[in-house]
């Protein structure tokens, strides 16, 4: 049984005033989150997923469809047992939301006075909390007496108090600098494998999917597009979203006017090289060039590390015959594709475009 | 300085009334606004307890009674203040018509600074499995305790501003005393010296606001 299961979702809000219309935010969306899982769900702002990672825990009412949590369909609940629901779903936010009113003991300690957990209790948990996210030093400390990473580090210590089986990241790096966000990963990556904790991360940061999650959903205007384990969606992308958001990771083709300037530089062909890390792929596609007499230079790329794997994208210059071009990359066998780069803007080895975006 | 010593006694015992007027109207004012404020903001459209049709019964309710003049209002009361406190006239009759007038005053004090609450606390808190109630009581009127504080101290003010009508319906205080000693009289010794005690309260009054919601914002 998925831990988390949406089936057929769809959430729309009302129009505001006369004469505009309904907006669906959440458009018949179907997904299974299995236990101990990190689930990536990416898209532009107002692509829905905000409101998708609300429908898990219940704070937005669905329109229709069923959201099932450990096989319990939270949609039929009444409030009483729903929030006894959601103190077994920990919830992490872009602007942290700490009561400012409270220290950071006391906002770690608040959905243990929540579920009732008698006092002592309740200073030993929040005291292991600190300690498990770095802070027990600041545990007097007022909100805006830290910094930005410090305070979602607070964010997680309280999400984490009630000993949740699940967690909801709604961009909880948005607001943090390259380094924080870093230190912040990190921490999601223990709660995951250290407490065993299913994480769902909503995010516009590419970075974030690549780094930490197992698996990944690509919303567009509130329906998911694509989905897949994150190494797939990241080196196989067959979606135009989904494309345009591995650019922003991967190191891209050339296109425009960067291309133009790698042709003006370079005679010959221009051929990009993916490949995945599948057998030292990269050392037999450069072994079979040199083999055949081909010269080639490295012009344009990088190679990138997603869910600890390599997938590279290198676009290479090459002077020589072009049946021994062909020849060569012929022999390179599986997990390598190539292609000409063209001032056509092409993903890596993808299918043609062109009806995958329903409007 | 001999006509001073001379009304001392008097201007002590009707401080004393202002206070007590002060006192207990903001007593049930205070309290009556901060439930009418809190309702008003937990039950309008997307609130914790959304409820429309109270919403609107009781913002109707405080948008009728709040811009009365206080004047009138205070006159207009006394039927109902027979009612409840059991005489028209009299420094009852006026603590009744004030702790009434607050509520309304108060209620949209309390609701504008409950609206400028940051949602994303409230939403958090709903996250963690908190109902309204534990919402109202734990985030609600904690986060907003500052603004609160100065709201309040603002209320006070006014309140002491409408203690010197409670003549008007035959109660007494510094005010009443000014008007019926200093004004009518030709006494310009008595208006002055409950002046100057006004000014003095208020001021400490202010600064006491003040001083709390410093700390309580701790900047």
């Amino acid at each position: 049984m998925p831990h988390i299961s949406l089936v057929d979702v769809t959430k729309t809000f009302p129009a505001r005033r006369r004469g505009e219309r309904p907006v669906t935010a959440v458009d018949g969306v179907t997904l299974d989150v299995e236990r101990g899982q990190v689930y990536g769900i990416i898209g532009y702002s107002g692509a829905g997923k905000s409101t998708l990672v609300r429908l898990v825990n219940g704070l937005e009412p669905v329109t229709s469809g069923s959201v099932l949590v450990d096989g319990v369909d939270i949609t039929t609940l009444r409030p009483r047992e729903l929030r006894r629901v959601r103190q077994g779903i920990g919830m992490v936010f872009q602007r942290f939301n700490l009561l400012r009113s409270r220290t950071v003991a006391r906002n770690v300690a608040y959905p243990l006075e929540v579920a009732r957990v008698p006092r002592a209790q309740r200073q030993a948990k929040v005291a292991e909390l600190l300690e498990f996210v770095g802070l027990t030093e600041h545990a007097d400390a007022y909100p805006e007496q830290l910094s930005g990473g410090q305070q979602q580090r607070v964010g997680i210590a309280r999400a984490l108090a009630a000993d949740p089986s699940i967690l909801l990241a709604d961009e909880a790096t948005s607001a943090l600098d390259p380094e924080t966000t870093e230190e912040v990963l990190s921490l999601l990556g223990r709660v995951n494998s250290e407490l065993g904790v299913t994480i769902v991360v909503i995010t516009h940061e590419m970075e974030v999917v690549t780094r930490i999650a197992h698996r990944v959903a690509v919303m567009e205007a509130g329906r998911v597009v694509e989905e897949g384990p994150t190494y797939d969606v990241f080196t196989a992308p067959r979606t135009e979203t989904a494309k345009r958001f591995v650019r922003t990771v991967v190191r891209a083709l050339p296109e425009g006017e960067e291309l133009a300037a790698l042709r003006a530089r370079h005679e010959g062909r221009l051929l990009t090289i993916s490949f995945t890390d599948e057998a030292a792929s990269q050392a037999r596609v450069f072994g079979a060039l040199a083999r055949a007499g081909v010269d080639f230079h490295l012009v344009h790329g990088g190679v990138d590390d997603i869910q600890g794997r390599v997938y590279g994208l290198l676009t290479i210059a090459v002077d020589g015959d072009d049946a021994a071009i062909r020849d060569a990359l012929a022999q390179v066998g599986p997990g390598v594709t190539v292609t000409e780069a063209t001032a056509e803007p092409a993903g890596p080895a993808g299918p043609a475009e062109g009806g995958e975006r329903d409007g | 300085m001999d006509e001073v010593v001379e009304i001392l006694p008097d201007l002590l015992e009707q401080t004393g009334i202002m206070l007590q007027i002060v006192g207990l109207g903001m007593l049930f004012g205070g309290a009556g606004g901060l439930v009418v404020g809190t309702a008003l903001y937990v039950t309008r459209r997307g609130g914790i307890l959304a409820q429309p049709v109270v919403w609107w019964l009781l913002n109707t309710l405080v948008n009728v009674f709040r811009p009365i003049p206080f004047i009138i209002f205070i006159a207009a009361l006394q039927p109902l203040a027979r009612v409840v406190v059991g005489k028209g006239i009299g420094t009852d009759a006026a603590i009744f018509a004030i702790a009434l007038a607050a509520t309304f005053g108060i209620a949209r004090i309390v609701e504008q600074n409950l609206v400028a609450l940051d949602p994303g606390v409230i939403e958090a808190a709903r996250a963690m499995g908190a109902g309204p109630w534990r919402i109202i009581r734990t985030v609600v009127l904690p986060e907003a305790l500052g603004p609160l504080i100065l709201g309040f101290t603002f209320a006070v003010i006014a309140v002491v501003d409408m203690s010197a009508v409670a003549g008007l319906v035959g109660g007494e205080g510094l005010g009443n005393w000014a008007i019926t000693y200093g004004y009518r009289q030709y006494n310009p010794v008595v208006t002055w010296s409950a002046l100057a005690v006004i000014v003095v309260i208020v001021q400490l009054i202010q600064v006491l606001g003040n001083t709390l919601a410093r700390k309580v914002l701790r900047r």
